[in-house]
């Protein structure tokens, strides 16, 4: 205890510190602090014991509640889904044609899907849903549908998904490779007459109409606007989902596309397909139902 | 040598009852504080259906805050944060002028406090029966007292959660829904907090809270200077203290009045000490003792370092030069730093006692209008100003527009260049209001309404709705190809015509 001495001016003990001559008194801090310090240990123990608290190699001790972070996000998600059970059942039974006059219904799907695109959706079609051209993914913003862009076609899409072999009822059909069935200087034509089609060059004249007619017309139509039921796209407007140029428009007559899309109804659900289907619809391109 | 403890048992304090001017004081604060607490979510104001007639209200459900006539939304937050920069701007004005004034008549912890004391002088006697019993062996009488006066305390505690929780609901309802056990939990969880928090601060932790717990005891030392009024003791004319009928020059007659009436428990003859929460109760209770012995009052008095008489101040000085300045009629006191006087000089003129208890201090309005106090009450006048100014020109309608961007922009199959925005509207109405949409003049551009045929936005009352919207510019239109085009859209109030606009861009295909 040497160092210590009584302060001539308080008569409180020092601690024996001094700095530039100026000495620390040892007041005494108040008891209840102690006891509350101490309390604050005790709490600390119980916590350990009962909630998850120590680290471990995988994981950490679980504490006797059992309690954890995760199971309580897992309860709320319980308890909100319970909450919107009435507009997830009427979600999955109503006419989709109907959806969107029923407000609060149509905002619920909305919502939900925008979510449930953003999970599953947007790894391909991207987080905005303008799809990459050149990966084929479509832009599901703009007006250009190949398999229709009502509530339904949209549905019905996401549903069983596009040229895959899970889903007997699949969107499904296939463009032949021209690159072994006509010569260089035909297909050289061909791009020149497609392109034309939609304005982006001069028309090379009878010579491409004439292959046309023959080879793309049972699909694309005579005039090219496409055939939704076989998902040939519209080759007269100004939207490529492979893109437009020449080199684009003849690795696809030489070498034929062949975009898969997964069937979505067993991971969603029915009421998951309807919300982001709603939610597709309503991204500035969706097509009111035929004959509304 | 004695070994201290490290931790010392609390002294319990016992304050003594005192009459006077500031003890009324006091009191009048404290049934206004009070009345204002526990009365205002009582004030009903009418504004309209649906909206609610609470004139004090939080909701924290609704996200808004009503004070009368003023409605507050989320994004208007900066009102509240004005609010505090001038309460924190009052404070230190008012610590600046006069101490802890704050401390010692309007801080919660003080009032619940005297309150606190005021049951406990009622049931348990003043100050020595007080002090009798805390002596006194548990009995049925002392079971008896303690357990009305935590009773008691209890209630009022229980009032003070209770009164809180009245902002954040309407009040009469919450008070039935409280009374029939139907309130939402956290309202009575919020109650029994605060009615534990309220006995143990303002009934058991008293001085402690001050002394231990509150920051503001450490902060003001940077607001007070030797020119600020606080509650001092006039050494020079009271010491050398004595009993009366000794022989003694000073007044002070050593009774304990003033140590006896401080809740703090504090001697304020020892000087200035960080502890006192400048209540001026001992100034009641000292001029109460010089009224009775015929000496003039103001012993202990609100006074100033600088007030001071030149000797006892230069002897001060010479203690702590750097500490105190001199200032006013004491400026014959050479400077700290200055050079020495000559030593033929004189420097300091010597005043005898007589002189020293006639000493005229300062003026009290030369302590309160210095330049730091009115520098302090400008800055706080103007940010006032500016709120004001900003609650009466903050627009009816608020729109707010975020341009989508991911993708900059769409081709349609027509070749349309499109864009789309998020627009946000909010109504402040209590009922529903059509938003009519349009861009400036720029005809090319074309505006649409998704899931709508024509440009009018409903937004349901006293809510914000977004609504997406493109911007098309055709082919062939300049816009189209360009890279950015200025944007302004307008939005109109069908009802009340008035009118806002956000400024944006279109962006063309040249824009990547
Ligand atoms: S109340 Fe006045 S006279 Fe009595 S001890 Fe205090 S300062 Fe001295
Ligand atoms: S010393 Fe006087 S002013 Fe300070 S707290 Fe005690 S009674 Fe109040």
């Amino acid at each position: 205890m040497s160092g210590k001495r009584l302060d001539e001016a308080t008569g409180t003990e020092t601690t024996g510190h001094s700095w530039d001559g100026i000495e620390e008194l040892n007041t005494p801090l108040p008891r209840w602090w102690l006891w509350t310090f101490y309390a604050t240990i005790v709490w600390g123990i119980i916590y350990v014991i009962l909630y998850p608290a120590w680290p471990l190699v995988s994981g950490a001790t679980s504490g006797v509640l059992g309690w954890s972070t995760r199971g309580e996000v897992a309860e709320q998600i319980d308890a909100v889904n319970l909450s919107n059970a009435e507009l997830i059942d009427s979600l999955t039974t109503t006419d989709l044609a109907v959806l969107p006059a029923n407000e609060a219904l149509h905002g619920f799907a909305i919502q939900a899907g925008a979510s449930v695109f953003a999970n599953n959706c947007s790894q391909c079609h991207g987080r905005g849903a303008a799809g990459v051209q050149a990966a084929g993914y479509p832009n599901l913003l703009d007006d250009d549908w190949l398999w229709g862009g009502t509530l339904d076609d949209i549905a019905q899409t996401v549903r069983h998904g596009i040229r895959n072999d899970e889903d007997l009822d699949a969107r499904w059909s296939e463009m032949p490779a021209f690159g072994e069935m006509l010569e260089d200087e035909e297909i050289t034509t061909l791009v020149a007459h497609v392109r034309s089609l939609s304005g982006l060059t001069e028309a090379p004249g009878t010579a491409g109409e004439e292959l046309y007619l023959d080879n793309c017309a049972s699909c694309h139509g005579d005039n090219g606007l496409g055939d939704r039921v076989v998902g040939a796209p519209n080759l007269t407007d100004a939207i490529w989902l492979y893109g437009g140029s020449a080199e684009d428009v003849e690795y696809t007559i030489r070498n034929a596309r062949f975009g898969v899309m997964p069937p979505w109804q067993g991971r969603l659900g029915e009421a998951q397909v309807r919300a982001v289907a709603a939610y597709v619809h309503s991204l500035g391109g969706g097509e009111a139902q035929i004959g509304e | 040598m004695t070994d201290q403890p490290l931790f010392a048992a609390q002294e319990p304090i016992f304050p003594r009852k005192v009459r006077g001017t500031f003890r009324n004081l006091k009191w009048v604060v404290m049934i206004v504080t009070l009345g204002i607490y526990y009365l205002v979510p009582w004030i009903r104001w009418d504004r309209g259906p649906n909206l609610p007639d609470q004139a004090v209200l939080v909701d924290l459900a609704g996200r808004r805050f009503y004070f009368f006539w003023i409605e507050i939304w989320p994004h208007e937050f900066y009102f509240v944060a004005g609010l505090l920069i001038m309460a924190g701007l009052g404070l230190f004005l008012f610590t600046s002028a006069l101490g802890r004034v704050w401390c010692g008549y309007t801080c919660p912890q003080t009032v619940w406090t005297d309150l606190f004391i005021l049951t406990e002088r009622w049931i348990e006697g003043d100050r020595n029966a007080r002090v009798r019993l805390w002596k006194a062996k548990w009995d049925a009488h002392k079971w008896r007292l303690r357990l009305t006066k935590w009773v008691i305390w209890g209630l009022i505690g229980l009032a003070t959660g209770g009164a809180w929780v009245f902002y954040f609901a309407d009040a009469p309802t919450l008070l039935g829904d409280l009374v029939t056990g139907q309130a939402h939990p956290v309202a009575y969880t919020t109650m029994a907090i605060l009615a534990f928090t309220t006995v143990l601060l303002g009934g058991f932790a008293r001085e402690q809270v001050c002394i231990y717990m509150c920051p503001w005891p450490r902060i003001q030392g940077a607001m007070m200077d030797e020119g600020t009024l606080t509650v001092g003791y006039r050494d020079w004319r009271g010491e050398p203290r004595g009993k009366p009928r000794q022989n003694r020059e000073g007044d002070c007659i050593d009774c304990m009045a003033c140590v006896n009436v401080c809740p703090m428990g504090i001697d304020i003859r020892e000087g200035q000490q960080m502890a006192c929460i400048t209540c001026a109760l001992c100034i009641d209770a000292c001029d109460e003792v010089m009224d009775k012995i015929g000496k003039p009052r103001g012993l202990i008095d609100y006074l100033a370092l600088s007030d001071a008489p030149p000797d006892t101040l230069a002897e001060r000085v010479a203690a702590n030069p750097i500490g105190i300045r001199a200032t006013g009629d004491a400026s014959t006191i050479p400077a700290p730093g200055a050079p020495a006087p000559a030593p033929n000089a004189s420097p300091v003129p010597i005043l005898t006692r007589a002189d020293i208890k006639g000493w005229k201090p300062q003026p009290v309005w030369k302590h309160i209008l210095r330049p730091r106090t009115i520098f302090y009450t400008i800055a706080w006048a103007l940010i006032g100003v500016a709120l004001v100014v900003a609650l009466f020109i903050r627009p009816e309608i608020d729109m707010t527009v975020a341009a989508v961007r991911n993708p900059t922009y769409v081709t349609l199959s027509d070749g349309t260049i499109r864009n789309a925005y998020d627009i946000r509207l909010r109504n402040k109405h209590g009922e529903a209001r059509d938003f009519h949409l349009s861009l400036n003049s720029d005809e090319i551009l074309r505006i649409v309404v998704e899931g709508r045929d024509d440009l009018v936005v409903p937004v349901p009352p006293d809510s914000t709705t977004r609504t997406r919207v493109y911007v098309q510019a055709r082919p062939g239109d300049p816009a189209a190809g360009a890279n950015r085009v200025d944007l302004r859209f307008w939005v109109e109030d069908l009802i009340s015509q008035e009118r806002a606009y956000v400024d944006t861009h279109f962006l063309g295909t040249e824009s990547n």
